[in-house]
Parts: C-alpha cells; structure tokens; sequence
C-alpha cells in the first residue's frame, strides 16, 4: 500500500458500526476502511462480531447506528439488493447456494438472464458460467446438475464464481477456505491475488491466521464487538496479531511474559 | 456417447457411474427424467394388472374417457401445490376453496347475473369463470399474505381456511343447492356435449405433434448455437417420435369412445345431415376439461421452468435464506404461489361444478388431500425443494387409476380408501430410497 493510494476516498468505509442483539452489543463502534487493490482480513475469535459487521456491508443484516461510505460517498445499504448496487459481492460462509438447482442458477440467483421475451435464458446463463469457470475452476465441468451433488470445493467454485462474474468491486469473503483442503486453499489463495491486482477491495474473515498473513495487506483484529486495532500485516509478528485476537492488546502492549504464554 | 459438436464442447456428467448397466447408460444418453419414466412405468403396470384383474373392461376407449374426465379437476390442482409444496409450504384449504369459489361462480350465473343481463346470456360463462379465478386468487392471496408477512406457519392458517372457506359457502347459500348451471358453463364439466369430437381431437394431436417437433428442434439449435452437447440425433429422433406416437395413438384409441346413438343421430340431423342406414360412429373426442387439465399443465411447467417466478419458487424450497441473499423477494414469491393455487383451485371449482351442474356446500370434500397426494406421488418432496408438474399430473392419473379401477373390480370403498393410503405412502417411501441412493 503507497501513500499516494491512500489520499484517494477509501473504496469501503464504515463509521461507528453498531449493532446490538437483544442487550449485547455485537459490534460495538467498530470503524474500518479498504482501499481498491486491497486486502484488509478481519479477524478475532468467536463471537468477536466479524460476521455480524460485515453483514451490514452485504446488506444481509442492517446495522442499528453507523454510516457506510462507497467512494467517499454515504450509502444506504438495506437489503443484499443495495449491496448488489454498489457492486459488493458477498461470498458467505455458508456459500448461500440452493441446494435443488444448477450451478449456473445459483450463480445468476435473483439476476437472471433474459430472452427478448421475458424468459429464462438458461442457454446463456450456461454459457456465461462456462466461462467465468474456465478461468476460476477449469475442471468444473457438472454445469446441469444439482448444486448439492457437488463436492465442496466445487461449490465454493460457483460461490466464488456468483462474485466474480458480476463485476465486484468490493468482495467480501467469509471464511472462503474453512471447507477446503490445501490445494483448493492454495488455489482461492491466488485467487485474491489475482482480484487484488485487477484493483478490486476485499474484505478477509478468516481464523486462520497463516492464511491471512498470505493474503492480507491489512488486519483489523475484533475482539468482543470492539476493535482492538488495525495493523499493517508488514509491521507485525504472527505472535502479534494473536495477542491482539486472544487478550486485546495492540503490538508493544502485551509484556513479554504474556507473550509467552500465547504459546501454552 | 454424447456427440461433440463442431464448437468443441466438453463431455458432461461424467462423474455419474455407469457400472456397464447398458440400460441405465441408454436413459443417460436419451437424457430422460428417470423418475418420471418410473412413475409412467408404475402407471402402465397399475393400468394393465387392474385391466386383466377386471377381465379387461379397464383400457376400454369408454374407461380411458372417463379416467381422463375424472382426473382433470384434481390434476389441475395439483400442478399449483407442487409449487406450494416446493417452497416449503402446505395448503390445506384447497378443498373448502374449492367449495366456496364454486358456490360463488354458481350464484353468480344461477340467482345474480341473471337478474342484470339476462338468462341465458353468452358471457354469462366467462364472466362467473373470470370472477371465480379473481376470487381464487384473492382467497389465496389473503392466506399467503399471513403465511409470508406475518408469519404464521401455512399448515396453520390453511388449516384455518379449511374451516373457514367450508363455513363461508354453507353461508353464502345457507346449505342450499344452487343449479342449474349456464349451458355453456356446464361445457366445461365434459359431460355429454362437453367434448370436441373426433376431428378437433385429431387436429389437437397433430399441433401437439407439431409443438413437440418445433421444441426439440429449437433446444437443440440453442445448445448447438452456444456450442454446448446435445442427445445424439438418433436419441432426439427417437424421443419425439416416441412423444408423437404416444400423443397421437391415445387420440385413436381414445377417438373409439362413441357417442351413443340416439345422440348422434340428433346430432347429424341437427346439422342438416342424413342418419345413414345402419348408423356412424360419430367419436366423443377430448372432454372439455380434459383440454383444459392438458392447457394448465403445459402453462404451469412453462411458469415453474421458464419464468423468474418458478425458479425462485425452487430457490427459496432449496435454501430461504440463500434467496434472500440473492436478492429475491421470497415473501411476495410466497404470496404469488398461493395467489396461483387459488386461481387454480377456481380452475377446478368450475370443471366440478360445471360437471355436477350444481353447487353444493359439501363440495370438494377430502380434496385437499388427494391434490396433495397426486402431487407427492408424484416426486414433490414435502422437505421442499423438488418437484415436478407432469409428475404432479401423473401422480393424478395414478391415484385416479386406482380409485376408478378398485370401483370396477367391485372393492369395497372402505378397502378403497385403505389401497389409496397404503399407495401413497410406499410411493414416498420408494421414493426417498431412491433420493438417497441419488445424492
């Protein structure tokens, strides 16, 4: 990250974040920005309110107080409908796939492809989900079938797939690799590469902290609905960042006994 | 082997094993839904074990005519649950519904109308129809409507509507019978004239002949044009021919049910014809509902497969909350969904009514659940999520079958209701076996 792409308007950025479930705070005034070309991972452990602060972004889940900026600009995101308007694509933890219908299906889902006459343009759609799997998944090749007689790493494929074709400039990944195993891992891994130098944003949430210094450029680390602090991935240790996930406290903080008892 | 067009396009499927079984590899190249060549395959081994077990009075042309009549109103009804069914819901007030949008259209052509545009009067048939399908819509709507936004579970509030819409058309006509029917109106029950004849029937099969001709070419040209596999030409030639033959063949078989003839003859000389000495055979023809069963059958899987509206029906049964991400608006798909099962039920409202050539209170009593038997027979899943129109109309024809072939043998009706029960379960039941060997 250059400081000269640092004077631009953030691509992403969300001011005082609230959102509360009955009386606990889920995200508790959480601001955080990206920047295009940019990977910034959120992590912390469970229950520390990635999921939930990102479902604000996605639409999914509306925030109770804080503002969303696009570009600079204020955006009223409401529905996954809006999100989809500012060319954010989510890629869910659970892949929000339907289970009963076809690969290329799930991926035009509430976007269909026309005819002139109105119609399903199933051929089209294929046609389109052939090609955005030659580049992401070459040997995709189960197009007709059910999402739910694939394997795992095929249906991250088409999750993945959903948010690419449509031109994202925002992505938000929730645990991409949490189903995965080491190849298909290595390969979603140059996968954001690849994102990243076409100059699209992405938002990380992972556990797995190898995986984020992988792919990271920045980490925000959340802890309980707050924000502990975000850190260039350059500028700090693994034994760092686990310390801001585990006990909250920012790199230099934590005394150095502390930091040994990270690895008990 | 799947052929290769020129653009080069990959084989498919061939993660699914074939384990040498030449017959299951020929199903794949013929690209058929398996399930629904099972469920005809049950339905030919039903019809030929009842036709010899009645010492062959069932495939009778007159048998087969009157299966047909008989299966419309439920087979119309059908196709619409397997929609509610697959979203995940349940609607168990198609039966009262059908009672009251029936009692209305009666009363509408029977006691209102008559009053304003006179007896008799030719629109008086589509205007009690059209009222009747916006009332269903309506109904259905309205249910819908609790069920998608204010959350109440379907089996409740349709549970509710059984109740409710059964009392509303012993009110409306305080238990009175209302007849007759329009003469028109009562065309669409089948009964003596309510049937195209001989030659309409033929040039019904040979449109649908055509149609089937026109669609498979046209899929074939689509996929070919986006360089996507194709059935080889032999598989798609024998398929259609196949179809046609069967279209065609059942048109003269079922072309053999005469009508009587005393009938004819009034009929020629109506028509300034001369009653040749020893008589014709003037045929009966399709019914009138039969067409009709045959038309929303052809609309309602063009809805469920073509339109946004069926696939986001199928999306919400797989995954509610992967539709809502996606963006749909799962709650007014829901309302759609039941507003469709009313207008389907008024469908069916005005083939029993019309037929009756009445309206009673107790109409459609227990309908409920043949409706959504036929459409569970027929591979809807009550999980969600899967389903078919043709197999819902299928699943019709079966239970249909059953029931008019056990009244030929002479079984008891209480034996009756026992076969039915007991078929509808072992069909569930073969067919989550055969799910989960699928998946």
């Amino acid at each position: 990250m250059t400081s000269a792409t640092k004077q631009q308007p953030p691509l992403v950025e969300m001011r005082d974040m609230r959102v509360a479930f009955g009386g606990v705070h889920a995200v508790d005034g959480v601001n955080v920005d990206l920047f295009p070309g940019e990977v910034v991972a959120l992590v912390g452990g469970n229950g520390a309110g990635k999921t939930t602060l990102i479902k604000a972004l996605s639409g999914a889940h509306q925030a109770d107080s804080g503002t969303i900026f696009i570009n600079g600009e204020e955006a009223s995101i409401d529905t996954p409908r809006d999100a989809k308007h500012y060319a954010i694509e989510t890629i869910y933890q659970t892949l929000a796939l339907a289970e009963n219908i076809d690969a290329p299906s799930n991926m035009f889902l509430g976007r269909e492809l026309k005819t002139k006459w109105g119609l399903l343009d199933d051929s089209a759609m294929e046609s389109a989900a052939r090609e955005v799997m030659g580049r992401l998944n070459p040997k995709f090749q189960n197009f007709k079938v059910p999402v739910s007689s694939l394997s795992g790493g095929q249906r991250q494929s088409v999750a993945i797939a959903r948010a690419v074709h449509f031109n994202a400039k925002i992505l938000i990944m929730d645990e991409p690799t949490a189903a995965l195993g080491p190849l298909e891992t290595s390969q979603v891994n140059e996968l954001i590469q690849q994102l990243k130098a076409e100059g699209i944003g992405i938002f990380l949430i992972s556990h797995d902290i190898h995986d984020v210094f992988d792919s990271a450029d920045r980490i925000a680390v959340m802890m309980q609905g707050k924000l502990v602090g975000t850190v260039n991935k350059d500028e700090v240790t693994k034994d760092e960042v686990l310390a801001m996930i585990i006990m909250g406290k920012l790199p230099g903080e934590a005394t150095e006994s502390e930091m040994e008892h990270l690895h008990e | 082997m799947t052929e290769v067009p020129p653009g080069g396009a990959e084989q498919i499927e061939d993660e699914i094993e074939t384990k040498g079984r030449s017959f299951a590899s020929l199903i794949r190249t013929l690209d058929i839904d398996s399930r629904l060549l099972g469920m005809i395959a049950a339905l030919l081994v039903i019809w030929i074990g009842i036709h010899f077990m009645s010492g062959g009075t069932f495939l009778t042309p007159r048998n087969l005519w009157n299966l047909s009549v008989q299966t419309a109103a439920v087979a119309v009804m059908a196709t619409g649950m397997v929609l509610i069914i697959v979203t995940r819901n349940i609607d168990l007030s198609v039966g009262s519904m059908l009672a009251v949008i029936g009692m209305a259209m009666a009363l509408l052509q029977a006691e209102i109308l008559p009053d304003i545009i006179g007896f008799g009067h030719p629109f008086m048939w589509i205007i009690a129809v059209v009222a009747g399908i916006i009332l269903g819509a309506i109904i259905g709507g309205f249910q819908g409507f609790i069920i998608a936004y204010v959350g109440v579970p379907s089996f409740i509030v349709t549970l509710g509507g059984l109740l409710v819409w059964r009392g509303a058309a012993w009110w409306m006509a305080s238990g009175r019978t209302i007849a007759p029917m329009d003469e028109t109106y009562q065309l669409l029950g089948g009964g003596s004239d309510g049937n195209i004849g001989g030659g309409w029937s033929w040039i019904v099969g040979i449109v649908a002949s055509i149609g089937i001709v026109l669609l498979m070419m046209n899929r074939r040209r689509t996929r070919l044009a986006f360089g996507f596999s194709v059935r080889p030409l032999w598989a798609d030639t024998a398929i259609g021919a196949v179809s046609i033959g069967v279209v065609l063949g059942g048109i003269a078989y079922l072309n053999r049910y005469y009508v009587p003839e005393l009938l004819a003859k009034a009929r020629i000389e109506e028509a300034g014809g001369i009653w040749p000495e020893g008589g014709i055979n003037l045929s009966q023809g399709l019914a009138i509902p039969v067409l009709i069963a045959i038309g929303v059958t052809l609309l309602m899987t063009f809805v469920a497969t073509r339109l946004t509206f069926g696939r986001y029906v199928f999306a919400i049964g797989g995954n509610p909350e992967a539709a809502e991400l996606g963006g749909i608006k799962t709650r007014l798909t829901i309302v759609k969904a039941f507003a469709l099962m009313g207008m389907l039920v008024a469908i069916g409202a005005a083939i029993q009514t019309a037929r009756l050539n009445a309206a009673v209170s107790g109409l459609g009593q227990l309908t409920e659940l043949y409706v959504i038997a036929a459409a569970v027979i027929g591979g809807t899943s009550l999980g969600g999520g899967i389903g078919t129109i043709p197999g819902a109309v299928l699943g019709a024809l079966v239970m249909q079958s059953l029931q008019s072939g056990m009244v030929l043998l002479g079984v008891d009706a209480p034996l009756q209701d026992i076969v039915v029960g007991v078929v509808l379960v072992i069909a569930v039941a073969i067919d989550s076996f055969y799910r989960k060997r699928s998946v």
